[in-house]
């Protein structure tokens, strides 16, 4: 190679990009519109999506439109899309719309204002459950993947069991104990705090290392605790904690995302692993930009990928595990309906009313098809190693 | 463009500086080695002139470059940079320096982040130089863009709809949007096709004439380095080998590796020394190097004397340095063939 020595800069041609503009979304529409089972998901998805919102509508308030609590025992186990007899019913016992859309229940209750009720249930628990089991994944999975190489010292150790020792001794009434334990933490943090300089100098004293001994990794202990969380089968987990939790729906989805968070954790990670050796992230540690820009600035919307497909999933394995704690009777309590007790309260009527199983079971089977096909369709385009093949 | 570039004063020195990175085994991760990927570097940069350091791939280049934007911790030696020792300065004591040092990298590709258009990437230099007003935002964008030869239309697209010499650019740009003083060359031509390389390279003549910019050019490219630089340095598995001003290490070359490397010129006329591609043509190893001289077990003229004891600098001529006590006795290693 020979270097031209004559070029000026008069030279540089100030050159406009060629591409005509695309925005990054404008291209995974195009790829996504080529998934016709993902696109099935998506419109299905967005259905659910009004008919929850809807049925919210519909079924709350002091007087509903449609009301799913209404009894009407003369009126029982009707098939769908018969009439009421109106003959035997008060006027204000008439369903709205003239006619069992989906038939009645061993109550007379009708199904269809049950499971537009229970749409709603479905929809926030996937959501909030799946909302907080992100939040936790993405903050562990972040500590894990960008501060993993750092470990946990001893005096950190020993300042935070005194800290700690401390709080649990206030607790329990033991105020002198409690508060002599607190001063010994802020004292081990003073010293620490102290001793900074010439810890990082290269003739440290020996107590010194001894104090600033290294432990584990902060990535050991996020990963290995995300192994301990893998290893109870869930949904005996959640079982266990719903037993002992009055029954209510925020319960139910607290719980929900608190046991299903492991595997943003690791997606997050994994991402931020790969990110943070990426020179785009040197360089901005090179301008001096501090790491909580890094980290929500430039790596975040890099990890974000596989977490929402990782999300659009879990909210359909979210509203099967609602549905399965509401079929045995740990979910939601029962006047207000879910898919799941609907579903439950009609097996046993399973021969003489099969509506009342198919029609929920049915809705749960779409809504998770669904949710899996978009999710799927959704990493297809995401993944930047199967979009070459196309 | 500042004070601290102020002609022929030593903007970086760097001293005696190591750096080894631990080998982990087994289930407690215990250390069973370390690689010598830095040994005892030593150099100075000037105000304003460049300084190449010149190696094979895996020879420390890069290492050296991170340890000195304190991206890594050295394990010893010292940098300092402008009068002040910076090597164990922490991170917000390090903060106020961090825009007189800055990088250009390799990979254009993997240099600029994809979910950022290239305005906002280089705003986030402006916001750390501690410019936040928008419209001044937008003037310093637009003249940036300028001065590396950027039309400012494409202030609000994405990487992805540049090519590589275009965001070789960009990556220029980001770094000069803090004002530095000196900006480390990470091979910033090596991924680039030859006429894109000359622009580059002209770009960043032409930049370090207008801002009086100091260089630590690294590259694999002798004949870029023998254009660009003012003095080189020629590292192999972590020591230098060589340091001396450009001319006279074309001229005038005196360590074996030297001749090697200068006879890897495709076009080069030193053919004389074929004979060394062929020899010990192993990738650098740099993992339980021998005792001695590192490059002994690829070096033609090799000796007991240079596996015993180590090898220190010797002079050879003005400002020309060379780890090789043998050709330094005896000239150039063009006498021995």
């Amino acid at each position: 190679m020979d270097v031209n020595p004559h070029t000026d800069s008069q030279d540089y041609q100030l050159d406009e990009p060629l591409a005509p503009k695309r925005t990054r979304f404008e291209e995974f529409w195009r790829l996504f519109k080529q998934n016709r089972l993902a696109i099935a998901g998506l419109v299905f998805f967005i259905l659910f999506f009004v008919v929850a919102i809807i049925g919210l509508s519909l079924t709350s308030g002091n007087d509903p439109v449609l009301d799913p609590a209404m009894v009407r025992l003369q009126e029982k186990l009707r098939p769908p899309l018969t009439k009421p007899n109106f003959e035997r019913l008060q006027p204000d016992e008439v369903p709205t719309l003239g006619v069992y859309v989906f038939g009645t229940d061993d109550l007379g209750r009708d199904v269809f204002a049950r499971m537009l009720q229970g749409s709603w249930v479905s929809l926030t628990v996937g959501f909030v459950a799946v909302g907080i089991a992100i939040i936790i994944g993405i903050f562990l999975g972040g500590i894990a993947g960008y501060y993993g190489q750092r470990h946990i010292r001893i005096n950190q150790l020993i300042a935070g069991g005194f800290l700690t020792a401390g709080a649990v001794l206030l607790i329990t009434d033991l105020i002198w104990a409690g508060a002599v334990f607190l001063l010994c933490g802020l004292a081990c943090i003073l010293l620490s705090y102290l001793t900074k300089k010439s810890a990082r100098s290269r003739t440290k004293p020996a107590w010194t290392r001894l104090w600033y001994f290294n432990t584990i990794s902060i990535d050991t202990l996020v990963m290995r605790f995300v192994d301990i969380m893998l290893c109870f089968p869930s949904f005996f987990l959640i079982l266990t904690v719903v037993a002992l939790l009055p029954a209510s729906i925020y319960n139910i989805m607290i719980i929900i995302g608190l046991t299903s968070w492991m595997g943003t954790t690791r997606f997050v990670r994994a991402e931020f692993l790969s990110l943070r050796e990426q020179d785009f992230v040197a360089a901005a540690r090179a301008l001096g930009l501090n790491d909580f820009r890094i980290i929500f600035r430039h790596m975040m919307p890099n990890a974000v990928a596989p977490v929402l497909v990782s999300a659009t999933i879990g909210i359909a394995t979210a509203i099967l595990t609602e549905a399965g704690l509401s079929f045995l009777g740990f979910g939601v309590p029962p006047p207000h309906a879910t898919w799941g007790n609907i579903l439950s309260d009609g097996k046993r009527f399973i021969f003489d009313a099969p509506w009342l199983t198919f029609v929920p079971g049915i809705a749960i089977l779409l809504v998770v098809l669904s949710f899996n096909l978009f999710g799927e369709g959704l990493r297809d385009v995401m993944n930047p190693k199967l979009r070459e093949r196309q | 463009m500042n004070e601290i570039n102020s002609r022929n004063s030593t903007i970086l020195q760097v001293e005696d500086l190591k750096k080894y990175f631990p080998i982990r085994r087994g289930f407690f991760q215990r250390v069973t080695s370390w690689v010598r990927a830095v040994e005892k570097v030593s150099f100075i940069i000037k105000g304003g002139k460049t300084l190449g350091l010149v190696g094979e791939s895996g020879c420390g280049k890069t290492t050296v470059a991170r340890l000195i934007l304190k991206l890594l911790e050295a394990d010893g030696g010292k940098i300092i940079f402008a009068g002040q020792d910076i090597t164990d300065l922490s991170e917000a004591e390090m903060k106020p320096l961090r825009k007189e040092i800055q990088i250009i990298f390799q990979d254009p590709y993997g240099s600029l982040n994809p979910r950022m258009t290239i305005g906002q990437a280089i705003a986030e230099g402006l916001k750390a130089a501690g410019i936040d007003n928008r419209s001044e935002t937008q003037q310093r964008l637009e003249k940036l863009l300028k001065m590396v030869g950027m039309s400012p239309a494409g202030i609000d697209r994405f990487p992805h709809e540049f090519s590589g010499g275009q965001r070789q650019r960009i990556g220029i740009a980001r770094a000069l949007s803090v004002e530095p003083s000196l900006i480390i060359c990470d091979e910033p031509v090596s991924a680039l096709d030859v006429s894109i390389q000359a622009q580059i390279i002209n770009l960043l003549k032409d930049l370090q004439e207008q801002l009086n910019l100091s260089y630590l050019f690294i590259s694999h490219d002798l004949n870029v380095v023998g254009y660009l630089c003012d003095r080189v340095a020629v590292m192999y598995k972590g020591h230098i080998m060589e340091y001396s001003p450009a001319d006279e290490l074309f001229d005038n070359p005196v360590h074996p590796y030297t001749h090697l490397l200068l006879s890897a010129i495709p076009d080069s006329e030193r053919s004389d020394i074929s004979d060394m591609n062929t020899l010990g043509d192993e990738p650098a190893n740099t993992l339980n190097p021998p005792a001695g001289c590192s490059f002994q077990d690829r070096c033609p003229i090799s000796e007991d004397r240079c596996a015993q004891s180590e090898i220190n600098f010797e002079k050879v001529g003005e400002d020309h340095l060379v780890r090789c006590w043998k050709t330094a006795k005896h000239g150039s290693y063009q006498f021995f063939s």
